[in-house]
C-alpha cells in the first residue's frame, strides 16, 4: 500500500498524517489522530454513524480515502458546534435528549447540520430525505425530526409530546 | 446474587471509580479532588458534588441515570450536585449488574433508595455529634443539613469525614420518603451522558485507548458450531504492522477446540485487512445441513406429523373442536433476528501478572467473568471490569462471547493490552439470534361466538425435548391460561445456529401471532380484538401463576386496552379512505410481557406501489405506580414501537445455507430509518397501586400485532409470516 503524508484541515485546524493513502478518513481520524467521536457502524456506507462534513457536504468517512480527504474543510463531531447550524442542532439534542445509546448521534447531527447548511427550512419530507441515511437502532428518529425542526426555528412538532 | 445490597457491598467503599482509567473518570475524578468515599455508591467532594455510582450496564434504556435518581432522592440532593460516574463490575459488592429482562427497575427500586437513604443517616449522625445535637432535631435538603432551632445550615462536605467513620444503618430498616415529598423520581432528567455524546467524547467500548493498545480482527467459523480443522497465517504475519494471529474459542465450541481466529495488528485497519492473508480450513461437516429451506420443510413435516410434546393441556380440545358452531386455522411464522446493535461487537483486555483487565460493553458483564474465568482456568476475583457505554443492546450483550475472546488474546500476549472489533459483517453472521417459529392454531367459536377451545402447535427449535436459548414459551400463554379446554403442543427441529435474547424475547414473536390469530377469531365472531380481549380476559383477578414468573392480572389489561380505545377514540378498524383515495386502516394489539401491560393502536394508509406507511401509534402502559424518570419513559415506548414496526415491515430476517448465515450488512438486513416511522407516536401511562416495574421491553410486542391488524383492516389481506408482506 501506498503510504503518504496527508495534510488535512480538521474543525479547521491543520493537521498532517504519514499513512495509507487508501485508509479510509474514519480510520484514520479514530486511530491516528485519536478523534473517537466519528463512529464505526458498517465500514460500508449503509449505516451513517461515520459522517462527517467535507466543504459542508455529509460524506461517509468509511468510504472517504485519506487521500481523497486531504485539501478540504473536514468538519467532525469535536468541531461541530463551530458551525452556527452545529451549534443550534447541538443546544436541540440536549435540550429535548435526543440519544438513546448514542451511537449513531455523532453522525446524525453532522447529517443535520449538512441539510440546514443547504436548506435552512427543510420540509418534514425534506427532513426525512436528508436523514435518511443515517441508520439510529434505537429509532430516536420523532426526536431528530423534532431537533431539527426546533433548531431550524420552525414550529415545533406534537409527535415527541407526552 | 441476591437484588439486595448488603452491608458488605455498601461499605466497600474503595472500589467506586478504583482503577478507572481516564475515559471513565471524565467527568468525576478531575473535577472533585478529595471525595470523600461513604460507601460503594456515594462520594462526596469537597465542592458538595456528590459523585454516585450507577451500577448496571448502560445501552440506552436510561439506567445510568435513572438508579442515581432513586439514591439522590433518597440523599435529599438537588440534582445539580450529582455526579454521575458507572462502578466496575462486580456483584460481590453491587449485586446483580445486567441489562436483561426489563428487571433494573423492579430489583433496584428498594435497594437504590435504601442506599440513599443510609448514607443521609449517616451524614445526619455525623452533624448532630458536630453540632451536639440531637439527630431528629436536624432536616436535609438539596445536600445541606440543617438545624431549625439555631438557624445552622451546612453542606454535606462538612460532614463527609464523619458520616464515613458512622456505621451504616440496616439497609433494610432504613426509613424511605413517602413518595408524596419525591422531588427527583417522577421529573424528567436529561441522559447522563447526553453532552459528551454531542461532544463525541470517548465512551463507548469501541472506544475504549491506552498506551500501547493493540487491534483484533476476527475470521470465525462462517458456520455456527464449525471448528478450525488447520490455518496458516504466515502470509499475514509477514504483513507490516501484524503482530500475532490468535486461534480462540468464542465459547461455543467444545473445551480445547477453536472457531476463531484473531489477527492482531498495530491498528484494527491492519488487523482486518490482513485476515485475507490468513488461511484457514474449517471442520464444518457436522453444519452443512442445517438451512432456512431446511427449517421450513421441518416445520411443515411437523405440521403433518402432530407434536412431539404436549406442552399444556388442559380439557378435551378435540371434543370442544368438534362441537363448535365455527373452527377457524391458520398457520403463522416467523425468521431468525440478528440485533444489529450499531456499535459491533468488541471488548478490550489486559493480562499482567496472572490478573486480567476488561474493558466491556456488556449487557452482563459477572456472567462474562464466570465465562472468561472458565475458560482461562483463573478465578474470577482476579479479573477486573470496568463497564463502558454501549452503543445498543437489545440482548446481544447479554453474551459475552468478545470478552471471553479478547481474554484469550490478551493471555497469549501478556502486558499488551488488546482490543478485538468485529466488522459489521461478522457482528451480522455470529450473532445469537432470535430464534425463528411456526405456529398452527386451531380454535373454536359456540353459536354465541365465544371464543370456547383453543390449539397452537409451535414448532420451534431444540434438542433432546427441550428448547434451546430464547425458543421457549409458556405453557400459560393467554388465551391459552383461561379456557377450559385449549392445549399447545411442540416440536423441536435441530439447527447449529446459536440463538439468544432479542428484546422481548419469545413476547415479540409470541406477540405477533397470538394477537393476529386472535384478531381473526374476532372478525369470525363478528366483534373488534378489543371486545374479544375484553370478553376473553373476564373479571379482574390474578391469571396463570407460572412459577418465578409475574402474573397477568386481567383487570389492569383491561385498563390499558380501555386506555388506549379512549386516546385513539377507536371505533373498529375502518378508516375513511385517504384524499387521493388511498386504503387507510387501524389495528389494535395488547401484550403482557416483562411486568409490563401494553395495548397499542396502530393507523395506516396503503401508498403507492402497496407500500404500508405508518401514520400514527398509541400506546398505553401499566408499568406501576410510578414513573421514575418521564422524559426517558416516553422515549423507550417510542423506540420500541419503532422496532417493533421494523420488525414487521422491513425485509428483516436471517437466512441460512448449507450451516452459514447469509447476512452480510445493513442492506440485506435493514433497519427501519427515519422515512419509514410515524409522524406521531402518543404515550400514556396508568398509575396503578402496584410496584414500579421496567420499560425497556414491554412496549415493543403489540405493535406488531396492531400493525398486522391494521393491514387486514386496510386491505382485507390477512398476513400470517413475519417479514410483513402485501401481496
Ligand atoms: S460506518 Fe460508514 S456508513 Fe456505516
Ligand atoms: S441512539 Fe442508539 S443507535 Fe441511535
Amino acid at each position: 500500500m501506498s503510504q503518504g503524508k496527508f495534510a488535512l484541515t480538521i474543525n479547521r485546524k491543520p493537521v498532517s498524517v504519514t499513512t495509507d493513502a487508501d485508509k479510509p478518513l474514519l480510520w484514520v481520524l479514530r486511530e491516528e489522530l485519536k478523534m473517537p467521536g466519528t463512529k464505526f457502524g458498517c465500514g460500508q456506507g449503509l449505516c451513517g454513524a461515520c459522517t462527517v462534513l467535507l466543504d459542508g457536504q455529509a460524506v461517509r468517512s468509511c468510504q472517504t480515502p485519506v487521500s481523497a480527504a486531504a485539501g478540504h474543510k473536514i468538519t467532525t463531531i469535536e468541531g461541530a458546534t463551530a458551525l452556527p447550524q452545529g451549534a443550534k442542532l447541538v443546544d436541540m439534542w440536549r435540550e429535548i435528549d435526543v440519544p438513546q445509546c448514542g451511537y449513531c448521534q455523532a453522525g446524525q447531527i453532522l447529517s443535520a447540520t449538512a441539510l440546514l447548511l443547504a436548506n435552512p427550512k427543510p420540509s418534514d419530507e425534506e427532513i426525512d430525505a436528508g436523514m435518511n441515511g443515517n441508520l439510529c437502532r434505537c429509532a430516536t428518529y420523532l426526536r431528530i425530526r423534532r431537533a431539527i425542526r426546533k433548531a431550524a426555528e420552525l414550529a415545533d412538532v406534537t409527535g415527541d409530546a407526552a | 446474587m441476591s437484588a439486595v445490597i448488603d452491608r458488605r457491598g455498601f461499605m466497600a467503599a474503595s472500589l467506586v471509580g478504583a482503577g478507572a482509567l481516564a475515559f471513565e473518570a471524565r467527568i468525576a475524578l478531575a473535577e472533585t479532588p478529595g471525595a470523600v468515599p461513604l460507601n460503594a455508591f456515594i462520594r462526596i467532594g469537597a465542592d458538595n458534588k456528590v459523585i454516585i455510582g450507577s451500577k448496571n450496564p448502560e445501552i440506552g434504556q436510561g439506567i445510568r441515570t435513572m438508579l442515581p435518581m432513586l439514591i439522590a432522592e433518597e440523599l435529599d440532593l438537588s440534582w445539580d450536585q450529582v455526579v454521575i460516574e458507572p462502578t466496575l463490575a462486580n456483584d460481590k459488592i453491587y449485586g446483580v449488574q445486567s441489562a436483561g429482562g426489563s428487571n433494573s427497575t423492579p430489583n433496584n427500586w428498594l435497594p437504590m433508595r435504601q442506599v440513599g437513604a443510609a448514607a443521609r443517616a449517616m451524614i445526619l449522625s455525623a452533624a448532630a455529634k458536630e453540632w451536639g445535637v440531637g439527630a431528629a432535631s436536624l432536616t436535609t435538603a438539596a445536600g445541606k443539613v440543617s438545624h431549625a432551632a439555631s438557624g445552622r445550615t451546612a453542606p454535606y462536605a462538612a460532614f463527609a469525614r464523619g458520616a464515613a467513620g458512622e456505621t451504616a444503618p440496616d439497609l433494610a430498616k432504613v426509613a424511605l420518603k413517602d413518595p408524596s415529598r419525591f422531588s427527583i423520581i417522577g421529573q424528567s432528567k436529561i441522559g447522563v451522558d447526553t453532552v459528551a455524546i454531542t461532544q463525541g467524547k470517548p465512551l463507548f467500548g469501541i472506544d475504549v485507548d491506552m498506551p500501547g493498545l493493540i487491534h483484533g480482527a476476527i475470521i470465525k467459523a462462517p458456520a455456527h458450531g464449525a471448528t478450525i480443522a488447520s490455518h496458516d497465517a504466515g502470509t499475514a504475519l509477514k504483513r507490516k504492522g501484524v503482530i500475532a494471529v490468535v486461534p480462540v474459542n468464542s465459547n461455543s465450541v467444545a473445551p480445547g477446540k477453536f472457531d476463531t481466529l484473531v489477527v492482531v495488528a498495530d491498528s484494527w485497519w491492519t488487523a482486518k485487512n490482513a485476515r485475507e492473508a490468513v488461511k484457514v480450513t474449517w471442520d464444518d461437516a457436522a453444519q452443512q445441513g442445517f438451512s432456512t429451506e431446511a427449517y421450513d420443510k421441518g416445520a411443515a413435516a411437523a405440521f403433518a406429523a402432530g407434536p412431539q410434546i404436549a406442552h399444556a393441556k388442559n380439557g378435551d380440545v378435540a371434543k370442544a373442536l368438534a362441537g363448535a358452531a365455527k373452527t377457524i386455522t391458520a398457520d403463522y411464522s416467523y425468521p431468525f433476528l440478528a440485533h444489529g446493535t450499531l456499535e459491533p461487537q468488541n471488548c478490550t483486555g489486559r493480562w499482567a501478572d496472572g490478573k486480567l483487565e476488561i474493558w466491556a460493553p456488556s449487557q452482563a458483564p459477572n456472567n462474562g467473568r464466570n465465562d472468561t474465568a472458565a475458560m482461562l482456568g483463573i478465578k474470577g476475583e482476579d479479573i477486573t471490569i470496568h463497564q463502558t457505554r454501549i452503543g445498543g443492546g437489545f440482548g446481544r450483550r447479554l453474551i459475552n462471547d468478545y470478552m471471553v475472546m479478547v481474554a484469550q488474546v490478551a493471555k497469549a500476549l501478556p502486558g499488551k493490552p488488546v482490543k478485538i472489533l468485529f466488522d459489521r459483517t461478522d457482528d451480522l453472521r455470529h450473532d445469537y439470534y432470535r430464534p425463528a417459529g411456526w405456529h398452527r392454531f386451531t380454535a373454536g367459536l359456540d353459536a354465541k361466538g365465544d371464543l370456547v377451545a383453543f390449539r397452537d402447535h409451535f414448532v420451534s427449535f431444540g434438542k433432546d425435548g427441550k428448547p434451546i436459548r430464547a425458543a421457549e414459551m409458556s405453557p400459560f400463554e393467554f388465551p391459552v391460561n383461561v379456557l377450559a379446554d385449549s392445549e399447545i403442543g411442540i416440536t423441536y427441529l435441530p439447527t447449529n445456529l446459536a440463538t439468544g435474547w432479542l428484546r422481548a424475547p419469545t413476547s415479540n414473536a409470541v406477540s405477533f401471532v397470538y394477537q393476529s390469530f386472535m384478531d381473526e377469531i374476532a372478525q369470525a365472531a363478528g366483534i373488534d380484538l378489543p371486545e374479544l380481549m375484553r370478553r376473553t380476559l373476564g373479571a379482574p383477578r390474578d391469571l396463570a401463576v407460572v412459577p418465578g414468573r409475574p402474573v397477568l392480572h386481567s383487570g389492569r389489561a383491561r385498563a390499558v386496552i380501555e386506555g388506549v380505545c379512549k386516546m385513539a377514540n377507536w371505533q373498529g378498524g375502518k378508516l375513511t379512505p385517504g384524499p387521493k383515495g388511498e386504503k387507510r386502516g387501524r389495528g389494535f394489539g395488547f401484550y403482557f410481557s416483562h411486568r409490563g401491560y401494553f395495548a397499542e393502536v396502530v393507523d395506516i394508509t396503503i401508498t403507492e406501489g402497496n407500500n404500508v406507511r405508518v401514520d400514527k401509534v398509541w400506546a398505553c402502559g401499566d408499568i406501576g405506580s410510578q414513573i421514575i424518570n418521564p422524559i426517558n419513559a416516553r422515549h423507550q415506548v417510542q423506540g420500541a414501537v419503532n422496532e417493533g414496526l421494523g420488525q414487521g415491515m422491513v425485509e428483516q430476517k436471517i437466512e441460512q445455507v448449507k450451516g452459514v448465515v447469509q447476512a452480510e450488512s445493513f442492506g440485506d438486513f435493514p433497519l427501519i430509518r427515519i422515512e419509514q416511522v410515524p409522524r406521531e407516536i402518543a404515550v400514556q401511562f396508568l398509575k396503578t397501586d402496584y410496584p414500579p416495574t421496567g420499560l425497556g421491553e414491554p412496549s415493543l410486542p403489540p405493535v406488531i400485532p396492531a400493525l398486522a391488524n391494521a393491514i387486514f383492516a386496510a386491505t382485507g389481506q390477512r398476513l400470517r409470516q413475519l417479514p410483513l408482506k402485501l401481496a
